[in-house]
């Protein structure tokens, strides 16, 4: 059965491939930071299942201080001119998005048909994880399917990958590092105490009032914990069903699905979820890292008002 | 109170842009302190939460094959295809993916998008040719802003389609809490009544992508009248 953590070592090769590539590359003047960056990095996934929480834990220090000490760099090479890619885009046409597209449709498909093969009764990939593993098998067929396209040298990609993820940089690492962070939230605590203050300081003697508190609470405790899961048991315990359906007779479906939502508009302006907003400012190569979220707080903040008055309207309604 | 300083701590250091890692590796450590764990422990605590959070990174994979295609000209060539159609407008362009992005997200097809398989190979270089196409060479700042824009149309189609799933993760943690709590709720219902919100979203996004060609107009084309 193919599991996660089969995957988690194609991962881990990938980075050591990276962490190899950097270490060779004379250009690159802070090269062996990115090779002990991207290698540690690798060893978290090759080894991280078998190695002890403390081991594992001073290795993250240790990423996280090779990288905000001393800092990671790139590349001064370029891999190829615009004029050069011009004429290979020209050569190759639409044929270029082949492979391209193969990726999401491969993994669609997969997420379908693989929960139902079966080999010798034990299924092929380990069905709660379908969605991660099929995106991995795709971009695995995709890369076959360039690599007998375009023959390039069999060191591509992973030179390819480099240029990539040297270009996020630490940023690539930074979704997983917030994740912890979540979890380390969870455990100590962190959501109880600030319902416990919400609860203390925001009158909520009016149903107007509790409805506004708990969805403008979601999407701001959303915002602290960059995650609207991590938001939702908190505000909901605390404030959503001891007040707007126990204390004021709201509908709890109507009141979840439009408070998870209202969280959702949290998501659009933190830069703690950084995986939806910080990563594509580094892999779009924008100076600002706050870019995504300048060009989405408008949306979020005018529906996150569209929710309040929605959910004031629709959940106390029957 | 103590067991918020992780919070201060990442408010803090955002504000301060200390690079984001080290504030974040600090918070935890910092929070896990205040609840009570030793140095070591502490530590132990990150490392096995760092662990079981991989899963988060295994959208890098996709980085050598689209490194290998970029390579080979396919950004060069998705903003060609876009010169190629005289409709195609950065507005246009990026409606278009608003709505298959959504539409896809409310029949679960989730994975039909994403910043680093999508928008950085073909949505930002469609969005950008488009421009281009009318108005010439674009200045930096816009061709970052069409740039963020489209990271932000991929977000927000997701965001506000994916719930209308049944199956997907938020409906079913509603479902699995409430549960717990007493209160026993259909998926059905919780996706029906998260279709308001997706069309708000819908309209108010899509309003603002049409407005973003009239702020093109007027920053552009004073440049275009001097050719």
């Amino acid at each position: 059965m193919i599991t996660l953590e089969h995957i988690y070592w194609l991962s881990g090769l990938m980075m050591a491939g990276v962490a190899i590539v950097n270490w060779r590359d004379r250009s690159n003047r802070r090269r062996f930071n990115n090779t002990a960056f991207w290698g540690i990095y690798a060893i978290t996934f090759l080894a991280g299942t078998y190695l002890p929480d403390v081991v594992n834990g001073f290795l993250v220090i240790g990423m996280v201080l090779v990288a905000s000490i001393r800092g990671l760099s790139q590349s001064s090479r370029e891999s190829s001119t615009k004029e050069e890619r011009e004429a290979s885009a020209k050569r190759w046409g639409n044929r270029l998005f082949i492979p391209a597209l193969a990726i999401p449709i491969v993994t669609v498909l997969g997420t379908v048909v693989f929960k139902r093969v079966n080999i010798a009764g034990m299924p092929l990939v380990d069905v709660k994880q379908v969605t991660v593993i099929s995106l991995a098998i795709a971009t695995l067929i995709a890369l076959a399917m360039g690599m007998a396209m375009l023959r390039p040298p069999a060191s591509a990609p992973i030179t390819e990958a480099r240029r990539l993820l040297d270009a996020v940089g630490w940023a690539a690492v930074l979704p997983q590092m917030l994740a912890a962070l979540g979890a380390l939230f969870a455990v100590a605590g962190v959501g109880n105490v600030i319902s416990g203050l919400a609860q203390r300081w925001i009158p909520l003697d009016h149903p107007a009032a509790v409805v506004t508190t708990y969805a403008v609470g979601m999407a701001v405790f959303t915002m602290i914990m960059g995650n609207a899961f991590a938001a939702f048991p908190v505000m909901t315990a605390g404030i959503g069903l001891p007040l707007i359906v126990q204390k004021f007779g709201g509908d709890p479906t109507i009141m979840a699905a439009i408070g998870m939502l209202s969280g959702f508009c949290g998501t659009l302006m933190t830069p703690m979820a950084a995986n939806f907003n910080i990563v594509p400012t580094a892999l779009l190569e924008l100076p600002d890292e706050n870019a995504v979220i300048k060009v989405q707080i408008p949306t979020a903040l005018v529906l996150l008002g569209a929710n309040v008055l929605l959910m004031n309207f629709l959940v106390f309604r029957r | 109170m103590l067991t918020l300083i992780g919070v201060a701590v990442v408010v803090i250091g955002f504000v301060l842009r200390i690079n984001p890692l080290l504030v974040v590796t600090v918070a935890g450590l910092a929070t896990g302190m205040a609840s009570g764990l030793g140095p070591l422990a502490v530590v132990a605590a990150f490392g096995k939460a760092f662990i079981t959070s991989r899963y988060v990174a295994i959208v890098w994979l996709v980085l050598p094959v689209i490194g290998l295609l970029e390579h080979a000209g396919l950004k060069e060539r998705a903003r060609a295809v876009v010169a190629g159609i005289g409709a195609a407008t950065t507005s246009r362009v990026l409606l278009i993916y608003f709505v298959v992005r959504q539409i896809t997200a409310a029949l679960g097809l989730t994975s039909l998008g994403g910043h680093a398989q999508m928008v950085r190979p073909l949505i930002a270089p469609m969005a950008e040719g488009a421009a281009e196409n009318k108005y010439g060479e674009l200045p930096k700042k816009i061709r970052f802003w069409i740039r963020a824009n489209a990271a932000a149309v991929d977000n927000v189609a997701l965001f506000f389609g994916e719930d209308i799933f049944i199956a997907i993760g938020s409906i079913l943690l509603i479902k699995g809490f409430l549960d717990q709590n007493g209160i026993h709720v259909e998926p059905t219902q919780l996706a029906i009544w998260a279709v308001p919100t997706a069309i708000c979203a819908l309209i108010i996004h899509c309003t603002r992508l049409l407005l973003m060609e009239r702020r093109l107009r007027r920053d552009l084309a004073a440049g275009q009248d001097s050719e």
